[in-house]
C-alpha cells in the first residue's frame, strides 16, 4: 500500500479568528486504494487539521451535503476522483452565498427560492382509496426532475442566481417547480405559471447553460426552464 | 456554568427528519400542534435518502398477495424474535400508509395499468413461504430519496417547523422520569437551548457508524440511542446488526437487493451460483442474514474473488441493458463510480457490510416507549432507533421504510393524544438533566491532556468490526467488551484544539462519538451474553443440534435483551407471540 500526497489550496475563514478570508496551502497522504474520492481526501485533512470545516454525509453523491467549488467548478466532493483534479486542488466554498465558515455557506436563500415554488403536488380533488394511477408515459416525464438533491451546485453557479437571489428563482427552484407542472397528478399548473409570470422569478434565466454543466445528477434545468417558457407562451396564444 | 439556558416551549419536539421524524411531523402540523422538527441536517440530507430499493405493501398489484403472508415473511425473517403484535400492525396498515405516500406525490414506478410498481425482494414470499412475491413498491433504485423528498414536499405545505442544523444533545426527564423534551445546540453558534414539550419524539436513525465498513452516513451516529441510555432508558435487543450482502467492496456503498430482485444473481470465484447450495427455494433472494453468511463462508473457504479473494460478484451481465438502465440507474451510477466497473459489461464486486440496527429504544406499536412494562410518559421513538420491535433478529428488505410510514403516524397520533389530555401548560422545567448536559459539553470544551477523538473512534469502529461481525466467536465476544470498554475510557477525556463558537464540527464528531461508544457497548455486551446463534447474530459456540436447529435455543433465548447503560446491566423480556387478531405465527425452523 503506497500512500500518495494530495496538494490543496483550501479557502479558510473562522469568523470567530479571522479578519479575513484566506487560502491554505496544506496537503494530506492518502491511500489512493481506497480513498479515491475528493471527500476522502478532505476527511484525513480533518484528521490533521480537525479545525478544517465543510458538510458532508452520505458520502455517495445522493444527499447534496458537499457541494463545493472545485478547481474553478462546483461539484459534489463524495463523487469526485482524485486522479481527475489538477494539483494543487484548489477547493473553495459555493460561490455567491454568504459563508459561515470555510466550505460552509448560509443557503437559505436558496431553500427560500425552493419553497416559494410551491414544492409539493396540488390536488384538491378528493383522494381515491388507492393509488392515484398514473401511466408510465406520464411517469417517464418526471425522469430527470425529481431526483434532484437540492445540491445548489446549479444555482450557484448561475449568474442571474449571483446578482438577483432573492428575486431569481434559480435553476434548481426552476426545475422543482417543472417536475410539478409535469406530474399528471398536480393540478395547479395554471397557478404555478402564475407565481412565475415576473420579469425576474422566471425570465432572468438567459439560457447561459453552467446549471446544466455542473449538476452532479446529471439534470438540465435549462431545459426544465424552457418547458415553462414555452408553456407560457401557450398560455397567452 | 449558571442556567441561563433559554428555553423554547411547543406542544411536540421530534428529533430527527429522516422518514420517521418527516412521516410523524406531518400527523402533528396537520392536526395543528406547535411542533418543532429538530435535524443534524437540512431533512432531505437524512439518511433515508440513501434508501434504493423499496417500500413493502401487499398492494397484489402485479400478483395476489395478502398481509397476513406479509406478516409470515416478516415474523419469520425475524427468526421469532419479533413481536407479533406490532408486526401484524405494520403489514396491515402497509397498504394504506403507502397509497397515503402517492397521494402526498411521492414519484413510484408504475405497471402498464397506472399502478404502483412492484419488484420482488428477499424473503418477501407469497403463500406462507411458498414463492418469491413482488411486494417491493419502487421508484427506480431511488425509493428513500423520493419518499423522503415527497415527506418533506408534504410537510412544507403543512407548514411544519423546522430546526436545521439544530443537534439535540440530551433528553430531559422530570424527577418522575417523565419526558419534559430535550437540551440542543444550534451548530452554526454553538448556544445551547431547551425544547420543551408535553411530548417529545426520537427518529434519530441508525447509528452504522460503530463499525469500520458501513452503508451508513457519517451522520448516522446514534445520537438517540445514546441520548436515551444516559438517561436511563434500556435498549432492546442492540446485539442484531444486519450486514447487508452486497456493499461495494472497498467503498461500503450499498447495493441494493432490488438488484437481486430484478434478476441479479451472486458468483464465487468459480463463476457459481452458490446460493442454490444455501437456499435452494429462495437462492439469491433468501433472507440477509443468510446471504451474508453464505457470502462469508465462500469467501472463508477460498472461494472469493479478486487478487486478495475477498469479495464475490454480483452479476447482471445477463440482464437487458433496457431494465438496467430503467429500473437501477442509480446502481449503474454507483457501480461505475464506486466500483469502476459497469454492471452492463461486468459484474460487481461485493461484501457484506455493516447496514441496519434491528434494536434501539424499546416501544410498543403506537410508538410509545415502555420501560418495565409501563410507558415513559411524554416519550416516543419510531423508525431505525426504535425497537418496536418489527424486526426481531433479522429485517427484511423494505421493511424499514415501511417501518417509518406506520410507525411514524402512530407515533404522532399517540403524541396527539396524549398532549390533547395533557394539562394546558408545561409544568416547572427539571433543571438536574439540563445541568448534566451542559457539563457534558462543559467538560470537553476544557479537557486538557486529553485522548484524541479521531484515535477514540478509530479504535472503537476497529473493536466493532473485528469482535462483533457477521460470525461471531465466543472468545472475541469476550475481548471485545474488555476492549470496548478501554475505548469507553478514551471518549470520557476526549479533547479538541478547536474552541470556535462558529459552526464547530470538530466539537460534533466529538458529541457524537459519546453517543456511539454507548451503541458499541450496548451491542458488544449483549451480543457476548446471548449465547445462541438467531438471525444475523450467530455464534461459533452456538452449534446446529438436533435440538437447537441452526443454534437457535428456543428454551432459553427467545426473548429480548435489555441493556441498561448504569452497570451495563442486561435483563430480558418475554417476546409478543400473541398478534392483534391472528393466531400466533408458531415456531418454526427457518430455512429458504
Ligand atoms: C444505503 C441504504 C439503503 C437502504 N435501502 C432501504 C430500502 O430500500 N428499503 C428499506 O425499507 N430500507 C432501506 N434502508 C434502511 C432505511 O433506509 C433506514 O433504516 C431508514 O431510512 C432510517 O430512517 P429514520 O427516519 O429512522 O432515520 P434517518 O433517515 O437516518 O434520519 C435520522 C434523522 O435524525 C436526525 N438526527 C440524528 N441525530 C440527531 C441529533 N442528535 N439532533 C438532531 N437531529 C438528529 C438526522 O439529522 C436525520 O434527520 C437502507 C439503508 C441504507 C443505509
Ligand atoms: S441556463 Fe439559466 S438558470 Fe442555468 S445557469 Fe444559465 S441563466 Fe442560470
Ligand atoms: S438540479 Fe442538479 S445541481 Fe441543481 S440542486 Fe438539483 S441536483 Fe444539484
Ligand atoms: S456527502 Fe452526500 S452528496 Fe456528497
Amino acid at each position: 500500500m503506497s500512500m500518495q500526497t494530495v496538494k490543496f489550496r483550501i479557502y479558510r475563514y473562522d469568523p470567530d479568528k479571522d479578519a479575513k478570508p484566506y487560502m491554505q496551502d496544506i496537503s494530506v497522504e492518502v491511500d489512493p486504494s481506497t480513498e479515491r474520492k475528493l471527500l476522502d481526501a478532505l476527511v484525513k485533512l480533518k484528521v490533521v487539521d480537525e479545525s478544517l470545516s465543510f458538510r458532508r454525509s452520505c458520502r455517495e453523491g445522493v444527499c447534496g451535503s458537499d457541494a463545493m467549488n472545485i478547481n474553478g467548478k462546483n461539484g459534489l466532493a463524495c463523487i469526485t476522483d482524485i486522479d481527475t483534479l489538477k494539483q494543487p486542488i484548489e477547493v473553495r466554498p459555493l460561490p455567491g452565498l454568504p459563508v459561515i465558515r470555510d466550505l460552509i455557506v448560509d443557503m437559505t436563500q436558496f431553500f427560500k427560492q425552493y419553497h416559494s415554488i410551491k414544492p409539493y403536488v396540488i390536488n384538491d380533488t378528493p383522494a381515491p382509496d388507492r393509488e392515484r394511477l398514473q401511466s408510465q408515459e406520464d411517469r417517464k416525464e418526471l425522469d430527470g426532475l425529481y431526483e434532484c438533491i437540492l445540491c445548489a451546485c446549479c444555482s450557484t453557479s448561475c449568474p442571474s442566481f449571483w446578482w438577483n437571489p432573492d428575486k431569481f428563482v434559480g435553476p434548481a427552484g426552476l426545475l422543482a417547480a417543472y417536475r410539478f407542472i409535469a406530474d399528471t397528478r398536480d393540478t395547479a399548473t395554471n397557478e404555478r405559471l402564475d407565481n412565475l409570470e415576473d420579469p425576474y422569478r422566471l425570465f432572468r434565466c438567459h439560457t447561459i447553460m453552467n446549471c446544466v454543466d455542473v449538476c452532479p445528477k446529471e439534470l438540465n434545468p435549462t431545459k426544465a426552464i424552457g418547458k415553462i417558457k414555452e408553456l407560457m407562451l401557450k398560455r397567452v396564444a | 456554568m449558571s442556567m441561563a439556558i433559554p428555553v423554547r416551549k411547543f406542544d411536540a419536539v421530534i428529533v430527527g427528519a429522516g422518514g420517521a421524524g418527516l412521516r410523524a411531523a406531518l400527523q402533528l402540523s396537520e392536526a395543528g400542534l406547535k411542533t418543532a422538527v429538530l435535524s443534524k441536517v437540512f431533512p432531505t440530507r437524512s439518511h433515508t435518502v440513501a434508501a434504493q430499493g423499496g417500500v413493502s405493501a401487499s398492494l397484489g398489484n402485479s400478483e395476489p398477495d395478502h398481509w397476513h403472508w406479509h406478516m409470515y415473511d416478516t415474523v419469520k425473517g425475524s427468526d421469532w424474535l419479533g413481536d407479533q403484535d406490532a408486526i401484524e400492525f405494520m403489514c396491515r396498515e402497509a397498504p394504506n400508509v403507502v397509497v397515503e405516500l402517492e397521494h402526498f406525490g411521492m414519484p413510484f414506478d408504475r405497471n402498464a395499468d397506472g399502478t404502483i410498481y412492484q419488484r420482488p425482494f428477499g424473503g418477501h414470499m407469497s403463500n406462507f413461504g411458498e414463492k418469491p412475491v413482488r411486494r417491493a413498491c419502487a421508484a427506480a433504485d431511488r425509493t428513500g430519496h423520493a419518499m423522503l423528498h415527497a415527506l418533506y414536499q408534504r410537510n412544507v405545505r403543512a407548514n411544519t417547523q423546522f430546526f436545521v442544523e439544530w443537534m439535540a444533545l440530551d433528553l430531559v426527564r422530570d424527577a418522575e422520569g417523565n419526558v419534559q423534551g430535550v437540551v440542543a445546540m444550534e451548530m452554526e453558534t454553538s448556544e445551547i437551548y431547551v425544547f420543551q414539550a408535553k411530548a417529545t419524539l426520537f427518529a434519530t436513525g441508525g447509528a452504522g457508524r460503530i463499525y469500520a465498513s458501513s452503508t451508513n452516513a457519517f451522520i448516522n451516529t446514534g445520537d438517540g440511542l445514546g441520548m436515551a441510555a444516559r438517561a436511563g432508558i434500556p435498549l432492546e435487543d442492540m446485539e442484531f446488526w444486519q450486514f447487508h450482502p452486497t456493499g461495494v467492496a472497498g467503498a461500503g456503498v450499498l447495493i441494493t437487493e432490488g438488484v437481486r430482485g430484478e434478476g441479479g444473481i451472486l458468483r464465487n470465484a468459480q463463476g457459481e451460483r452458490f446460493m442454490e447450495r444455501y437456499a435452494p427455494n429462495a437462492k439469491d433472494l433468501a433472507s440477509r442474514d443468510v446471504v451474508s453468511r453464505a457470502m462469508v463462508t465462500e469467501i472463508n473457504e477460498g472461494r472469493g474473488c479478486g487478487p486478495n479473494k475477498d469479495h464475490v460478484l454480483l452479476d447482471i451481465t445477463h440482464l437487458d441493458p433496457e431494465v438496467i438502465m430503467s429500473k437501477l440507474p442509480g446502481i449503474r451510477e454507483i457501480s461505475i463510480k464506486f466500483a469502476g466497473v459497469d454492471p452492463i459489461k461486468a459484474p460487481i464486486p461485493v461484501v457484506p457490510t455493516c447496514h441496519y440496527q434491528m434494536g434501539g429504544i424499546p416501544t410498543n406499536y403506537k410508538g410509545e416507549v415502555v420501560v418495565d412494562g409501563n410507558t415513559v410518559k411524554g416519550f416516543y421513538a419510531a423508525g431505525e432507533v426504535a425497537c418496536a420491535s418489527v424486526h426481531g433478529a433479522n429485517r427484511l428488505g423494505t421493511n424499514s421504510l415501511l417501518d417509518l410510514l406506520v410507525f411514524g403516524k402512530s407515533s404522532g397520533n399517540s403524541m396527539i393524544d396524549f398532549i390533547k389530555t395533557a394539562p394546558k401548560d408545561l409544568p416547572e422545567l427539571h433543571k438536574a438533566d439540563v445541568e448534566r448536559s451542559v457539563a457534558r459539553v462543559e467538560r470537553l470544551n476544557n479537557q486538557k491532556n486529553g485522548s484524541n477523538v479521531h484515535e477514540a473512534r478509530d479504535a472503537m469502529q476497529r473493536t466493532m468490526q473485528a469482535h462483533c461481525g457477521v460470525f461471531r466467536f465466543k472468545d472475541m465476544l469476550a475481548k471485545g467488551v474488555e476492549k470496548i470498554l478501554e475505548v469507553e475510557k478514551m471518549v470520557q477525556t476526549t479533547e479538541i484544539a478547536d474552541k470556535s463558537k462558529t459552526f464547530n464540527t470538530a466539537r460534533i464528531e466529538a458529541l457524537e462519538l459519546e453517543n456511539l461508544i454507548e451503541v458499541a457497548k450496548a451491542t458488544m455486551i449483549s451480543a457476548n451474553a446471548r449465547t445462541e446463534s438467531r438471525g444475523a447474530h450467530v455464534r461459533d459456540d452456538a452449534a446446529d443440534t438436533p435440538e437447537n436447529p441452526n443454534g437457535r435455543d428456543d428454551q432459553n433465548w427467545l426473548k429480548h435483551t435489555l441493556w441498561h447503560r448504569d452497570g451495563n446491566r442486561l435483563d430480558y423480556k418475554a417476546v409478543n407471540m400473541k398478534p392483534l387478531t391472528v393466531e400466533t405465527i408458531a415456531l418454526k425452523t427457518r430455512s429458504y
